[in-house]
């Protein structure tokens, strides 16, 4: 009897079930409990993914998790950043260079880059949030010129938690985007904003008109923003976000992501806040 | 259409058995099990519950004696179809470290081929809703896919109507309608045991000459007809008709019928264990205690689990009325969005199966804001 895999990506006849083999390259500590993975194929296969997209990463022995790809794209390594939050998540923070990892994805349905061409962009992160943002971010660095104004409001608990804090200096500077970053907690020594990231967006000035929203993060955080957005003349449709339901399989088979109709692995996790509004609303959907 | 039906005795019955297991196949068909019927392997006709039917209430399921010796003179049981093509349990990988390589190789392949016997119109409808589930999108599973190409379905039209069976408010029975190899309706077994017999596909048709068979009369043509109707016209249950179920549900997810059903739902899972469409499976990844070699395994889940819907920080649907609003309406409204019809086929087995008789049909009526008598 010959060995198959038990689910294939019907388009391509390739294996969904079944993680390919990938190595460790690096590990870095990003904030007390986010390490951030540069992942190797073990043999070169193609993989192109959309800014906004996930895999599935599975630490061998203990599980396997839904990890949004934190990007930048095209550039040969997979680049996952992971809080540690759970068995599977612990055990990925764990794994050293050269360590196996296993590897399944790209899955789902990403950010509205093409959209959102033309238009400007306001970007809500909240805390991790910022990981599947990143790829949008550097998406639009490489043509900055297609997009207008473009802002990144991001929300951390304390000024150690916030990532990529290097990255972000350079997007501000070479980037031309307009960042600004609040925390919950912070000492004396912190000269930024203090309180939720909504607070923020009174330094969006902005026309609802030709702008496209970008949310990740707590969906109690996103339900505020999308509000505060929409309060403020932008349409539901023109909110996007990011949804995190429990996944297993990523491929619409396991049953586990549902909220109401939506399938949050195959039809997600980038949304519209005009599909996801309702949805979110209704306490344990 | 007449000149199709066609008339087989109970011993070209058992010649089909014969012929289907001469040819490689596992024959699988209603049995007697321990107070239920069950579908297991059989040999011979005499393995069919002969003589039995069974009394079906919410919460409540009983073999008695039937009035003749029928083959089939009984409705669906605990046991779906499902179990043979979408197993309860089955690996889907396992790795393997040589040195300083890690292997991983795929478990998933089987070359087992099928017939099931008896299949009902409701189960025959489930097996389609499956169909388009695990094998419909971009994404195929394979496993069922192959199990599924290599069964032959020989339905039976049903003869009686469960206490709880509803099917034809689902509009998928008591007549079967595809797809099928063979579809039987079991005559009263008087001097001759007959069954009225339709072939569905080629592979069907060839069985039928392999075993031989005669032209059906118009008499029996018409009792088999009458014998669906009159099960049609005796269903113990039904949907509310005149009711936009899926609508219905959507439009009252904060209704106070879901904190009521919750106080009598145990959250046990069966409903969604003996129902013939649930689909939902989690994945368990274990190793040797060495860590040289592991495996990632895949059951049958249940949305009734708290498990279920757990993210970091606690699971979403932590009450049971969450839980079952998320069975429901997943069953009777969201699943047409998703695949394009509704995810019931009105089997019952969800009301006669549930520990405390919590009744899908009840349920919408409450919510619809009929009478619940």
């Amino acid at each position: 009897m010959s060995l198959k895999p038990t689910a294939i990506d019907a388009r391509s006849g390739a294996p969904a079930d079944v993680p390919k083999l990938c190595y460790v390259r690096k590990r870095r500590h990003d904030a007390p409990d986010a390490w951030t993975l540069e992942i190797e194929f073990a043999e070169s296969v193609p993989f192109s993914y959309t800014p906004g997209q996930f895999n599935m990463l599975t630490a061998f022995g203990v599980g396997e998790s839904a990890i949004s790809i934190s990007g930048p794209p095209g550039q040969g390594r997979l680049i996952h950043t992971i809080r540690d939050v759970g068995p599977v998540s612990h055990a990925l923070t764990r794994l050293a260079p050269n360590d196996p990892v296993g590897v399944r994805g790209p899955f789902g349905v990403g950010w509205p880059m093409a959209t959102a061409e033309g238009q400007d962009v306001v970007i809500v992160a909240g805390g991790l949030g910022l990981a599947p943002l990143r790829p949008a971010i550097y998406h639009i660095l490489s043509r900055r010129e297609h997009f207008g104004d473009v802002w990144l409001l991001y929300g951390a608990r304390r000024p150690e938690d916030i990532l990529y804090r290097s990255e972000i200096e350079e997007w501000r500077k070479k980037g031309h985007i307009d960042v600004n970053i609040t925390v919950d907690h912070a000492g004396m020594d912190w000269p930024g904003h203090v309180g939720v990231v909504t607070g923020l967006l009174s330094h969006v000035n902005m026309d609802v008109s030709r702008t496209i929203a970008m949310l990740c993060g707590p969906e109690v955080m996103m339900r505020f923003v999308a509000a505060s957005l929409t309060e403020k003349g932008l349409g539901v449709g023109r909110i996007f976000l990011s949804m995190e339901r429990n996944m297993k399989c990523a491929i619409g088979h396991c049953g586990h992501c549902q909220l109401g109709p939506a399938f949050i692995c195959r039809d997600g996790p980038v949304f519209t806040f005009e599909r996801m509004g309702p949805l979110m609303s209704v306490k344990e959907l | 259409m007449n000149a199709d039906k066609r008339v087989i005795t109970d011993e070209q019955l058992q010649k089909l058995i014969d012929v289907l297991i001469g040819a490689g196949r596992r024959v699988l068909g209603p049995v007697r099990g321990d107070g239920v019927v069950v579908y297991e392997d059989i040999q011979s006709v005499n393995d069919f519950p002969v003589g039995l039917t069974d009394e079906q209430t919410p919460g409540g399921y009983r073999l008695v004696e039937a009035a003749d010796q029928s083959y089939f003179g009984f409705s669906v049981g605990p046991h779906v179809w499902k179990k043979f093509l979408h197993p309860s349990q089955i690996e889907l990988w396992r790795a393997r470290r040589e040195g300083e390589n890690l292997i991983i190789e795929a478990s998933g392949g089987n070359n087992e081929t099928y017939a099931f016997i008896g299949v009902r119109a409701c189960e025959l409808a489930a097996i389609s809703k499956q169909d388009r589930v695990l094998t419909g999108g971009d994404y195929v599973d394979t496993h069922y896919q192959t199990r599924r190409e290599n069964t032959l379905l020989i339905a039976v039209n049903c003869g009686k109507a469960g206490g709880c069976c509803f099917c034809a408010s689902m509009g998928t029975g008591p007549e079967v309608r595809g797809p099928f190899d063979l579809a039987l309706t079991e005559l009263s077994p008087a001097d001759e045991h007959l069954f009225v017999v339709e072939a569905g596909s080629p592979a069907g048709q060839e069985l039928l000459l392999e075993i031989g068979s005669r032209p059906a009369t118009e008499h029996e043509i018409e009792t088999a007809k009458s014998i669906v109707e009159r099960t049609a016209l005796t269903m113990g249950r039904s949907m509310p008709p005149d009711v936009d179920v899926p609508r219905l549900l959507a439009d009252n997810l904060l209704h106070p019928r879901w904190q009521e059903v919750a106080e009598r739902c145990l959250s046990c899972a069966n409903c969604t264990l003996v129902c013939p469409t649930c689909f939902c499976t989690t994945v368990e990844d274990i190793s040797d205690l060495a860590g040289e070699s592991f495996a990632r395994e895949r059951r049958w889940d249940s949305c009734f689990t708290m498990d279920f819907s757990y993210l970091h920080g606690g699971g979403v649907r932590n009450t049971v009325a969450s839980r079952y609003r998320q069975w429901m309406t997943h069953k009777l409204s969201t699943w047409i969005e998703q695949f394009g019809s509704s995810g019931c086929v009105g089997c019952g087995r969800c009301i006669t199966w549930c520990p405390v008789g919590i009744d899908i049909t009840q349920e919408v009526q409450a919510i619809a804001g009929a009478q619940t008598g």
